[in-house]
C-alpha cells in the first residue's frame, strides 16, 4: 500500500506545472480587471451572460475528450448544421423558442449525419485525431458555403430578400436573429445585483451536466473510457472500438448544434460564413484554460475555463486601451491569446508524456541505488 | 452434450507453417478436467503457437490456419476468434498486460462484462445506455478474488499497482468468467516476486481442485515440479516428451529443452583471452536500460580487445536492453568506458564517433533504408559519420558524393558476403531477409569499427544465409580484428561462434563463462533466478 501513498503525495511544483495555464490567466485578469476601471457590477453581469452564452458548447467537448479522441476541432460542423438550421427559420418568419426548437429539430439529421462522417474519417486517422478534425473542419467548411452561397435561392427555396443577397441566390454575410434575439435568456426574467440572469439556458446547462454525469456511469460511458486509455484492450474485451468513436463524435456535433443555437439566440445575429470557424477555437481554448488536458478535462474544467477566458475578453480591450490608448490592441490581444493557449496545451501534453516516459528509467536507477545501499 | 469421462480438450495432430516454415508439427496433447500442465521449451520452440491455436488467436487464422483438430469435451471445435474460445470455456493470460490503466481492479476484472441496471433511457436507445451496477460489481470482483485467495485493493488504479497485483488482476479477470474450464497462463511468474509467485501457485492449486484445468507456460522449473501434474516439453516445434511430474527433474527437462541436434558449422578453436596481454576495450558498470519489454537491471560486464563475446537468454530477459541502452536508442544509466574514456550514454552519436557499430535487431525499422540503393545503405552511416565517400570541393566547402567508391565497396561487400541481388542499385526493400541482413552488416563494416554490437543476426534468415553470417561475422573478427558482442536467442549459434557468453536472466547477468561449456549448464542459467 505504501505505493499507493507515495503517488498521492504532489508536490507543490508538480501543482503549478499541472496548473500553468489556468494560473496563467489568473495573473493575467488580476493585472487588466483593475487598469480596466470596470465596475464590479458591469463585470458580473458580463460574465454571466457569457457563461450562459457559451457553457454548452464548451460542454460537447467533454464526451470526444473521454472517448480518447483529444480536442474535437470537428465541433465545427455541429456549429455549422446549427446555423442552416437558424438561416432556415429565420426565412420561414418563425420568431421565439418555437424557432430555437425547429432550428435544432430541422439541424439533428445535418449534425448527425455530420458526425457520423468524421468519426468514420477519425477512426481512419487514429491518433491524429486533432489534426484531422481540424482540417476536416476546412473541408466542411466549403461545402457549407456551396450550401449557403449558391445552393439556398436556387436549389432550396429562401423567400425573404432581408438574408438573400441581392443577386438572387445565397445568403448575405449577416444574419439577423433579432426575433429570437435572448427569448431562451429572458424567458424566466429574474434580476440579482442589477444583472440579467439567463435563468432557462442555465437550467439547460445544468441538465446538460447532469446528462455528462450520468452517462459516465452508462455502459456506453464506460466503454468510451476504456477505448480511450487502451484501444487494443478494450478491443481484446469485444468491446466495439470504431463504433464507440463514432458514437461519442456524434454525441459531441450534436451537442454543438443545440449549442451553436443557444449561443446565436443570445448574440442575436451572426456572421454567415465566419461565427462558426471562430467559435471552434474560442471553445477549445476556454476548456484549456480551464485547465484541461488533451485527455482529461472535467466539468469543472468546462467553468473555469469560460469564467477566466471571457473575463480576459472583456477587460483586456480596455486595460489595452489604457495602456497603449489603442482599443485595437485588446482585440489583437484575445485573437493572439486564444492560439497561444492552444499550443502551450499541446506542447504541455507533449512534454508530461516524455516525462512520464523518462521517469520509468529514473525508477530503474533509483531501485538500482537503493539495492546498492543495501548490500 | 457432454461426454462423461472423455478429456476436457484434446490436440489431435495439430500442425502449423508459417508461410512455408514449419513451426509445430504433429502435435498430440490431452487436457483432463482439474489437471496442471506444465508447458516448457525454448524460446522459438512453438510454445506460444500452440496456445495462440488452442485460444484462436486472430494471427493464425491470418496466416492460414492449422493443420489438426482440437477436440473439446469429445467435440471437435473450430474458433475462428478468441472470443469463440472463451464462449467454450477457455482463457487465457498473455504475457502483456490486457489492463486499462486509468481502471480500478474491479472495473478492470469486469471489463465489457459489467452488471448493469436497466432504465428507461436504455429501452430507447439500447442496451448500452443501461448504467452500471457498482455494488454488484465489486462484489463480482471480489468473489473472484477470493478464489485467488489473496488480498487487492478493489479500488486502486492499475496504473499504482505493483506488477504483482496486475496479474493478479488478470487472473482474477479470468477467474470471474462463470464457464471458465480451462485457463491458459503464459509465464505468470515472470514479473512476481518470490513471494508473489507462491501465492500464485497456491491459487492455481486451489483452481485444480475445483476442476479448472491449467496450461502453465514457465522457465523457472521448479515451479513446474512442484504444481504440475505433468510436464510436456516442446523442442523446435515438437513434443518431445510429456511425463508425470513426479518422474522427472530440473535436470532432466533441462536437457530435453536444450539438447538438440543441430549441424554445428566449422568451429573455430576457442580463444582464451584470460591471459594477461588482451586488455580490456570496454567496460559496463551498473547499466539499466528502459527498454520495453527488456529491461536491464544493474549489468557490470568487461568485453576483450578482439574476442567475440555472446549475450544470450531467453526473449524479455534484457538481452537486447543491453546493446540497445549502451547505443543510446532507449533511455539508460551507469558507467560505459570504451577503450579508457567514459561514453555519455543516451546519444548514439557519441558512440559512433568512438568507433562503435550496432547492427540492430530490428534490421526493417532501424538498419535499412528500405526505399534506397543498396550502395545507399551500405555508405551512409560511414558517409555520415567518417565523411568517407566524399569528394571535396572548395577546401572542403563543398562535398559530393563519390559514387564511383560507393560502388566500390558495394561490389566489394556484395561479392564477400554472397549477397543474392541484381546489382549496387537494387532497393533494400526488394532483397529476402537473409540477404537484408547481410547488408545491415555490410554497413557496419563499411565503417570499420572497433566494437561492433550485433543483434539477433540470424533473426529470421534460413539456415544457409546463417551460417554465411555467422561466418561473415567471425572473419570479420579475425580479419581487421575488430571486438564483437553478439546477441542472440540461439545459444546454439552463440556456442559455435563466440569465446565467452554471458546468460542475462532477469534484467541481469547469471553469469558469463566459456563457450566450451555444456550446453546443460547454459540452459540451467537461463532459468536461473538472478539475485
Amino acid at each position: 500500500m505504501s505505493e499507493k501513498k507515495k503517488k498521492q503525495r504532489v508536490s507543490p511544483a508538480e501543482v503549478l506545472r499541472n496548473n500553468t495555464v489556468p494560473l496563467m490567466f489568473i495573473v493575467i485578469c488580476a493585472i487588466c480587471i483593475p487598469l480596466s476601471g470596470f465596475s464590479p457590477s458591469y463585470l458580473f453581469n458580463e460574465i454571466v451572460t457569457r457563461i450562459g452564452r457559451n457553457t454548452f458548447l464548451i460542454l460537447s467537448l467533454l464526451i470526444p475528450i473521454m472517448a480518447g479522441m483529444g480536442l474535437n476541432f470537428g465541433m465545427t460542423l455541429g456549429a455549422m448544421a446549427g446555423e442552416i438550421g437558424l438561416i432556415l427559420v429565420c426565412d420561414w418568419q418563425i420568431v421565439g423558442i418555437p424557432a430555437m426548437v425547429l432550428a435544432v429539430i430541422i439541424s439533428l439529421p445535418i449534425a448527425v449525419l455530420l458526425g457520423w462522417f468524421c468519426g468514420t474519417i477519425l477512426n481512419m486517422a487514429k491518433g491524429r485525431e486533432m489534426i484531422t478534425s481540424y482540417i476536416m473542419s476546412f473541408f466542411m467548411n466549403g461545402i457549407y458555403q456551396l450550401v449557403v452561397l449558391y445552393m439556398m435561392g436556387s436549389i432550396i427555396p429562401i423567400r425573404h430578400s432581408n438574408i438573400k443577397l441581392p443577386r438572387g441566390y445565397g445568403i448575405r454575410n449577416t444574419v439577423s436573429l433579432l426575433r429570437m434575439r435572448q427569448k431562451l435568456d429572458k424567458l424566466i426574467p429574474l434580476k440579482i445585483f442589477g444583472a440579467d440572469i439567463p435563468v432557462m439556458t442555465f437550467i439547460i446547462i445544468a441538465l446538460l451536466c447532469f446528462f455528462i454525469i450520468w452517462f459516465r456511469k452508462t455502459k456506453l460511458g464506460q466503454d468510451m473510457r476504456a477505448v480511450g486509455q487502451d484501444m487494443e484492450v478494450a478491443k481484446d474485451a469485444g468491446i466495439n472500438v470504431e463504433r464507440t468513436r463514432i458514437i461519442s463524435i456524434v454525441i459531441s456535433t450534436i451537442l454543438a448544434d443545440i449549442g451553436m443555437v443557444i449561443y446565436l439566440q443570445n448574440m442575436g445575429n451572426f456572421a454567415t460564413y465566419s461565427s462558426h470557424s471562430q467559435i471552434g477555437m474560442f471553445c477549445i481554448a476556454a476548456l484549456l484554460v480551464g485547465g484541461a488536458s488533451v485527455d482529461r478535462a472535467s466539468i469543472g474544467n468546462v467553468f473555469l475555463g469560460v469564467t477566466l477566458f471571457h473575463m480576459m475578453f472583456i477587460v483586456a480591450p480596455a486595460a489595452g486601451a489604457k495602456i497603449t490608448g489603442d482599443s485595437m490592441i485588446g482585440e489583437y490581444f484575445r485573437v493572439f491569446a486564444s492560439y497561444a493557449v492552444i499550443t502551450i496545451a499541446l506542447v504541455m501534453y507533449e512534454t508530461k508524456k516524455r516525462r512520464a516516459r523518462s521517469a520509468t528509467g529514473q525508477q530503474l536507477a533509483l531501485e538500482q541505488q537503493r539495492e546498492q545501499e543495501a548490500a | 452434450m457432454e461426454n462423461v469421462g472423455a478429456p476436457l480438450l484434446e490436440l489431435k495432430n495439430i500442425k502449423k507453417d508459417f508461410f512455408g516454415n514449419q513451426v509445430l508439427m504433429d502435435i498430440n496433447l490431452t487436457v483432463h478436467e482439474g489437471e496442471v500442465i506444465g508447458l516448457v521449451g525454448e524460446n522459438g520452440a512453438g510454445k506460444s503457437t500452440l496456445m495462440k491455436i488452442v485460444f484462436g488467436a486472430d494471427v493464425i487464422r491470418e496466416t492460414g490456419g492449422y493443420g489438426g483438430d482440437i477436440v473439446l469435451n469429445g467435440e471437435k471445435v473450430i474458433f475462428n476468434t478468441p472470443f469463440d474460445a472463451l464462449n467454450a470455456g477457455i482463457g487465457m493470460v498473455h504475457q502483456e498486460f490486457s489492463l486499462i490503466p486509468g481502471f480500478s481492479t474491479t472495473e478492470n476484472i469486469l471489463l465489457n462484462r459489467e452488471p448493469q441496471k436497466k432504465n428507461v433511457i436504455a429501452e430507447v436507445f439500447g442496451q448500452r445506455m443501461s448504467t452500471l451496477d457498482r455494488a454488484e460489481m465489486n462484489q463480482k470482483a471480489d468473489e473472484a478474488i477470493a478464489k485467488l485467495g489473496i488480498r487487492i485493493d478493489t479500488d486502486m488504479l492499475i496504473k499504482d499497482m505493483p506488477v504483482g497485483h496486475k496479474q493478479f488482476t488478470e487472473i482474477a479477470r479470468e477467474l470471474s468468467k462463470e464457464n471458465i474450464k480451462l485457463l491458459i497462463l503464459d509465464e505468470p511468474t515472470a514479473v512476481l516476486t518470490e513471494k508473489e509467485a507462491e501465492i500464485l501457485l497456491e491459487a492455481i492449486r486451489g483452481m485444480a481442485q475445483r476442476g479448472i484445468a491449467v496450461i502453465f507456460i514457465t522457465h523457472r522449473l521448479q515451479e513446474i515440479l512442484n504444481i504440475c501434474n505433468r510436464v510436456v516439453i516442446m523442442r523446435d516445434g515438437c513434443l518431445v516428451q510429456d511425463v508425470k511430474a513426479a518422474e522427472t527433474s530440473e535436470a532432466e527437462i533441462t536437457k530435453a529443452m536444450v539438447g538438440r541436434n543441430v549441424v554445428k558449422g566449422e568451429k573455430d578453436a576457442i580463444r582464451n583471452f584470460d591471459s594477461g596481454e588482451s586488455r580490456e576495450i570496454l567496460q559496463v558498470k551498473r547499466l539499466w536500460v528502459d527498454m520495453p519489454g527488456e529491461t536491464v537491471r544493474d549489468v557490470s560486464f568487461d568485453v576483450k580487445e578482439g574476442e567475440i563475446l555472446g549475450i544470450g537468454g531467453l526473449a524479455g530477459q534484457g538481452k537486447l536492453g543491453i546493446p540497445n541502452g549502451i547505443m543510446g536508442l532507449y533511455e539508460a544509466g551507469g558507467t560505459v568506458i570504451f577503450d579508457g574514456k567514459e561514453i555519455p550514454l543516451n546519444n548514439p552519436r557519441r558512440c559512433l564517433d568512438a568507433s562503435i557499430a550496432f547492427v540492430s535487431e530490428d534490421r526493417r525499422g532501424v538498419g535499412l533504408l528500405l526505399d534506397e540503393a543498396l550502395g545507399w545503405n551500405i555508405a551512409f552511416p560511414a558517409m555520415q559519420i567518417q565523411e568517407k565517400f566524399l569528394r571535396r570541393y572548395l577546401g572542403g566547402l563543398i562535398k559530393w558524393r563519390d559514387e564511383k567508391a560507393i560502388e566500390d565497396v558495394t561490389n566489394k561487400y556484395i561479392e564477400e558476403l554472397a549477397i543474392k541481388c541484381t546489382g549496387t542499385k537494387q532497393k533494400a526493400k526488394e532483397l529476402s531477409g537473409g540477404n537484408q541482413q547481410k547488408i545491415c552488416l555490410a554497413k557496419a563494416f563499411a565503417l570499420e569499427p572497433r566494437l561492433l554490437f550485433v543483434s539477433e543476426p540470424t533473426r529470421g534468415i534460413d539456415v544457409g544465409a546463417k551460417a554465411l553470417v555467422l561466418s561473415a561475422l567471425k572473419r570479420f573478427n579475425r580479419e581487421s580484428g575488430t571486438t564483437v558482442v553478439m546477441i542472440s536467442s540461439e545459444l546454439e549459434e552463440l556456442r559455435s561462434t563466440c569465446d565467452r557468453i554471458a546468460i542475462v536472466s532477469g534484467g541481469k547477468i547469471a553469469k558469463i563463462i566459456s563457450a566450451e561449456t555444456s550446453s546443460e549448464v547454459f540452459g540451467a542459467l537461463m532459468v536461473s533466478q538472478v539475485r
